[in-house]
């Protein structure tokens, strides 16, 4: 830990800054982790309310809840999980969540709908405890952290009381060590029956996390039951995409109705797209260099329209692509083209972004900014096309331009 | 002098396919010692002059390389740096983007029990201008001279050292450690190395957005680093909770803002800057007119 300088390390660890990857549902994580013999609630996910009906009638019991199946968490707190008293209302309250967008503080304004609902048996719990396997990016390391205070944001447990948070290290060639779940386990003072269910329970987890290639595995709560024994109540997972080639069980769990239309394209193309609210289209040659140009656009006095990054090379097929995003954003009013190639050859690129811009029924203005070898041939090109481009000279003089083209 | 490749750099290249020996070239045209490559399956055989190997100990026995850089595509990447550690080399360059994380969860703590420096992986690699070039960076816009760059970014970096460069400023070497959350040499490393460098006079820091490598940067420039460092940090307008095409970009719970890298940067008395086109400018403001 030599590096080690700046924020404590308890914080650092609880930022899920690797969370951003595939999601699944609560539902598929639960079945997922059947699949490992760790203890999950009986139920199924119904996307009608007969069929939310069916399932808690085939259940059985005198209590149900039904949660609603979008990938934003917060949903208790936002009507998306309740409880009802027999099959009759679980069909009631299934139909009520179902096809509705649930606003829940993670989702945005605008919500997500909710296309299926999980029908659980109603559980008992005594206690509600935390637990999380995530990759702590300081150390290069997965950390387990376990808290006898579950059931809450973990992020404000470990604001107002981290010293009810306990943490594991995992040596990746050693896995989780059973001494490590037992010095774990034994620092949240349950019961007898808890402290001999929870290790085998731990390393199962870790296995998941492992053969999964997950980034975030979480269960809040775990909950011990009247009889002691844990459960897993709710279970929040998330994928490693680079790792997405050899898990195609994972894969095959991706729903893309939660996912930004223009983002499904992007990923496609296998261009890294994300939309954002501004006027300004970005193509931009490397992500760092897209971040920048967002950064010059809104210095220059407007916001980007979106992030774009379209590889080092930004071949022509690339760019064409690129516009074709672009152009499916009605908020896009100019486009900025950002390349620093060095082996990049201007000439060639321009005639790349030329046929684009014809292929793609460019209308808005196009500054380009572009730096390589045969700069020039490339701006003359462009120049003579007749169509409406502008050449600009670095990156200041990109963002002036672009931004006197949407003030006209 | 300068930082981690010279004119001893004896160079391997892992993956001798398009990418790798269209790079392989280009250091060779640079003056880098291009000493053989590695492509199981062609051991054996030759490419640009120089032997190819199946295996990286083999090509460590017979050309005495002691640094390699790895081409190889991501579901095997992790894999081939594993297998320059084993063999000896003392630094090993990675250029992949698309390395699985738990891959190099394995790679980090295999390495951490050899003596090797890892850049990377999803790095531009390295280059001491006018000695030897380790790296997919175009060539061309740089210059031999006394100030020192380090970045998270790859064409982020081109644009910097392309500031520098037509304002005369030359540079010791250029070091882009790579875009992903759990790599190998970190600012801080590269930090100690430039400082320890007498030819390095000054230093340009380039962040990004997500981790905490800029804060720990600046706590250490702050205690160690006595030559002047400008710094500029990519992202201050991304939205937080989405990764910004680098795995590691991404603000989350409020942490790893531009704003809070920015202020701890000026806090340690780095001179950050803005505006992305004010790189260059800044530096030689710092430097003040040439004696």
């Amino acid at each position: 830990m030599g590096s080690d300088y700046g924020l404590p390390l308890l914080v650092r660890t609880t930022v899920r800054e690797l969370g951003i990857r595939m999601k699944i549902h609560e539902y598929q994580g639960k079945e997922i982790l059947r699949a490992y013999n760790v203890p999950v609630p009986r139920g199924h996910a119904a996307s009608s309310p007969q069929e939310a009906r069916q399932v808690a009638e085939t259940l059985g019991g005198n209590r149900w809840v039904v949660k609603a199946q979008i990938h934003a968490g917060g949903r208790g707190k936002s009507g998306g999980i309740r409880v009802a008293a027999n099959p009759v209302e679980v069909e009631q309250i299934a139909a009520a969540l179902l096809g509705q967008r649930l606003v829940t503080p993670q989702t945005g304004p605008e919500g997500q709908a909710v296309q299926r609902v999980l029908i659980e048996e109603g559980c008992d719990l005594v206690q509600e405890l935390y637990c999380g396997l995530v990759i702590d990016r300081q150390l290069g390391q997965p950390v387990c952290m376990m808290s006898p205070v579950g059931g809450m944001d973990i992020e404000m447990v470990a604001t107002t009381t981290p010293d009810q948070i306990f943490r594991e290290a995992i040596d990746t060639l050693l896995g989780l060590a059973p001494f490590q779940v037992r010095r774990l386990v034994e620092q949240l003072k349950v019961g007898i029956a808890a402290q001999q269910a929870l290790p085998p329970l731990l390393r199962k987890l870790y296995d998941v996390f492992h053969d999964k290639d997950c980034t975030l595995l979480e269960i809040n709560p775990l909950i011990l039951t009247s009889m002691g024994t844990p459960l897993v109540l709710d279970i929040k997972m998330e994928f490693d995409d680079n790792a997405l080639f050899r898990q195609p069980d994972v894969l095959a769990m991706r729903d893309l109705a939660e996912e930004n239309p223009l983002e499904i394209e992007a990923s496609r193309y296998k261009l890294n797209y994300i939309k954002l609210s501004g006027n300004i289209g970005c193509i931009v040659n490397g992500a760092g260099l897209a971040m920048a140009t967002m950064d010059i656009i809104q210095l220059a006095g407007a916001a980007p329209a979106n992030f774009l990054d379209v590889g080092g090379g930004a071949s022509a097929e690339a760019v064409e692509n690129a516009f074709r995003l672009l152009m499916a954003d009605p908020n896009v009013q100019a486009v900025l083209i950002n390349v620093f190639g060095g082996i990049l050859r201007c000439d060639i690129f321009a005639q790349g972004v030329l046929q684009a811009v014809m292929k793609a029924q460019v209308k808005v203005p196009v500054v380009v900014r572009m730096e390589g070898t045969n700069m020039e041939e490339g701006r003359q090109i462009l120049a003579d096309s007749g169509l409406n481009f502008r050449i600009a000279d670095g990156m200041e003089d990109a963002a002036h331009k672009v931004v006197q083209a949407i003030q006209g | 002098m300068s930082i981690l490749v010279d004119q001893n750099t004896r160079l391997l290249v892992q993956g001798m396919g398009r990418e790798g020996r269209f790079h392989a070239e280009q250091a060779i045209e640079y003056g880098t010692r291009f000493v053989g490559g590695v492509h199981p399956g062609r051991g054996g055989g030759a490419a640009l002059g120089r032997p190819l190997f199946n295996s990286v100990a083999k090509a460590v026995a017979d050309t005495g390389a002691n640094t390699t850089i790895i081409f190889v595509p991501g579901p095997f990447a992790a894999d081939a740096i594993l297998e320059a550690i084993e063999a000896g080399i003392g630094l090993v360059v990675c250029i992949t983007d698309g390395i699985p994380i738990h891959d190099m969860l394995v790679v980090r703590r295999y390495m951490a029990r050899k003596d090797v420096i890892l850049l990377g992986p999803n790095c531009p690699g390295l280059i001491s201008p006018g000695k030897a070039k380790v790296g997919i960076m175009p060539a061309h816009i740089h210059t031999p001279g006394r100030v020192g760059v380090l970045s998270r970014s790859g064409t982020l970096t081109y644009e910097a050292v392309s500031q520098l460069t037509v304002r005369g400023i030359g540079q010791s070497t250029c070091v882009g450690i790579g875009g992903d959350p759990v790599g190998g040499l970190t600012f801080v490393q590269c930090l100690e190395k430039f400082q320890q460098d007498p030819e390095t006079e000054a230093l340009v820091l380039i962040g990004e957005i997500g981790g905490a490598a800029e804060e720990d940067a600046a706590a250490y420039i702050a205690q160690y680093v006595t030559k002047p460092v400008v710094g500029f940090i990519a992202g201050q307008t991304a939205p937080p909770g989405r990764r910004m095409g680098h795995a590691g970009a991404i603000i989350a719970a409020g942490q790893g803002t531009a704003a809070s890298k920015m202020a701890a940067m000026e806090r340690s008395g780095i001179k950050v800057v803005h505006s992305p086109a004010r790189i260059g400018e800044a530096v030689a403001d710092m430097l003040g007119p040439p004696a």
